[in-house]
């Protein structure tokens, strides 16, 4: 199984409809490269202009914050999950 | 007649006009309900708001409430407390505490927001409500939905305190109990809302919910003379609260209702969730998420949204952040209860600790106007203090009995003093 990323329906207009794109990198970083080298109209929501990943854009690897696993050079192997989730914290 | 308010983002500034979602469409940004103030000041005045019961609904002309909108009951209210008492024990002067650990319908500040939103709700047409919540939440959702005849269905950290379950499962709602952290609750309620028609609160009617929070500041500043503090202290979680307070400061300028002076904004939060005063602690403008170890339940969010935010405006006031231990938080709450009278839960602990913190490390001044927020009601986290108060043994029911008793504690005093 490849690695899956899952697409938020905001963002599917950019991958013409699909929730999920299919992927062969090694790390969150590749993942992330190989889905905006696919559909280039997601880049500037994925990443900011000094190429950071966007501030108001959380990413899971497995349903961990990615923050806690490294950031972006975390690896990532056949089967894994990378979800992508606009940050929207609750109350209290 | 139009809205006099409509959704904007905060980074890109576009305007999406009234729906049901929290971000914006083109970067991804949080949104925030916009107003017209405008024609706000021509539809509304301080002595028209004075002139209304005091609950939150007196200053809904600054709320997103549509125009067919009718309050169900009264919601917010609560006493700005002269804490006289707490101020001679802190070597300060001028301390108020606002004390939404009374607030109606459900002891915390969390009923405002639950009110905007349920109206957001109502206008959207949703039938089903809910939201991730670490309790007070989930206890306000539960209870209005319950008084406003919407379904229910809240998500909560499997872990919780059981008064704070058991304050959700009264009113009727489903619980849906979660082997995670409130993070994880909440990237799943992300989900979730993303899937199903429901209205989840602080999901996707979050720019509603949110807005609620400003009467918690409106009512300070009518509560003082319509006057603004000099400095306010305010429990962070998911960094919402603060940056509210501070709005409704902004408004009341704009409309001319208060003086326009500096207010210092300090933020609390548990050393064991920190992620934001550590940030501003460490001059960053990036928070750096935590895993939540803190017996501050309620405030145990380790990636706050509004983060950026609160530190933001926290640099910009002047103010600062602190946060403190749990054993700090455990004595705060006990000395906000044997000097004033009032029982807060964990996050009202958080907010009282750091305030001391901060007056005793000189960062607040002991001469200026303080208002430290109490924002929930110590009821829903007596776990917390039980371990504090060991039960006594029992005596027997006969005047002898007491009589020995009094003069064992007499005698146990004076030993203790000597």
């Amino acid at each position: 199984m490849p690695v899956t990323i899952e697409i938020p329906s905001a963002f599917r207009r950019f991958t013409d409809g699909a929730p999920k794109v299919d992927c062969s990198a090694g790390s969150i970083a590749g993942a992330l490269n190989e889905l905006t080298s696919r559909f280039p109209a997601i880049a500037r929501h994925v990443r900011d202009d000094s190429g950071q990943i966007r501030q108001f854009l959380n990413v899971y690897l497995n349903e961990e914050d990615i923050r806690f696993l490294g950031g972006e050079s975390c690896a990532v192997k056949d089967g894994d999950r990378v979800l992508l989730v606009p940050s929207i914290a609750g109350g209290i | 007649m139009s809205d006099l308010y409509e959704l904007r983002c905060r980074e890109c500034g576009k305007l999406w006009g009234n729906r049901p979602t929290s971000f914006c469409e083109d970067c991804f940004s949080p949104l925030e309900i916009s107003y017209d103030y405008d024609r706000l000041k021509k539809r509304v005045s301080r002595e028209k708001v004075a002139s209304r019961p005091f609950d939150m609904w007196r200053y809904a002309e600054l709320l997103p409430l549509p125009e067919t909108f009718s309050a169900r009951g009264a919601i917010g209210g609560t006493p700005l407390v002269a804490a006289g008492n707490l101020a001679a024990h802190w070597g300060a002067k001028n301390l108020f505490l606002k004390n939404d650990a009374v607030c109606f319908p459900s002891l915390s500040f969390k009923d405002r927001v639950v009110g905007t939103a349920l109206a957001a709700a109502r206008r959207f047409e949703f039938t089903t409500v809910g939201c991730s919540s670490t309790g007070n939440l989930a206890n306000a959702v539960a209870a209005q939905a319950a008084q406003q005849g919407f379904d229910a269905c809240v998500f909560i950290p499997a872990d919780l305190e059981s008064a704070k379950v058991i304050n959700t499962a009264v009113y009727g709602a489903r619980i849906v109990r979660i082997n995670g952290n409130y993070d994880q609750v909440n990237r799943l309620c992300a989900q979730i809302a993303d899937r199903y028609k429901w209205g989840l609160v602080n999901v996707n009617l979050r720019p509603y919910y949110s807005e609620g929070s400003k009467t918690h500041g409106y009512e300070i500043a009518e509560q003082l003379g319509w006057r603004l503090p000099d400095n306010v202290v305010v429990p962070m979680a998911g960094g919402s609260l603060i940056t509210k307070i501070a709005k409704a400061f902004r408004e009341l300028i704009t409309l001319g209702w208060v003086e326009e002076k500096p207010v210092r904004f300090f933020g609390a939060q548990a050393t064991g969730c920190s992620p934001i005063s550590s940030a501003v602690k460490q001059g960053l403008a990036r928070f750096e998420p935590q895993k939540p170890n803190t017996i501050a339940r309620s405030l145990a969010i380790g990636n706050p949204a509004d983060g950026p935010y609160a530190i933001k405006l926290i640099r910009e006031s002047g103010g600062w952040a602190e946060d403190i231990s749990d054993r700090e938080i455990v004595a705060a709450i006990k000395v906000v209860a044997e000097t004033e009278g009032i029982f807060t839960e964990t996050a009202g602990g958080v907010t009282a600790g750091v305030a001391q913190k901060l007056i005793r490390e000189g960062r607040i001044s002991r001469e200026e106007t303080t208002v430290v927020c109490m924002t929930g009601n110590g009821l829903k986290t007596v776990d917390a203090v039980t371990a504090e108060f060991p039960v006594t043994e029992a005596i027997a029911p006969r005047l002898e009995a007491f009589e020995a008793y009094l003069d064992n504690q007499l005698t146990h005093a004076a030993g203790t003093n000597r």
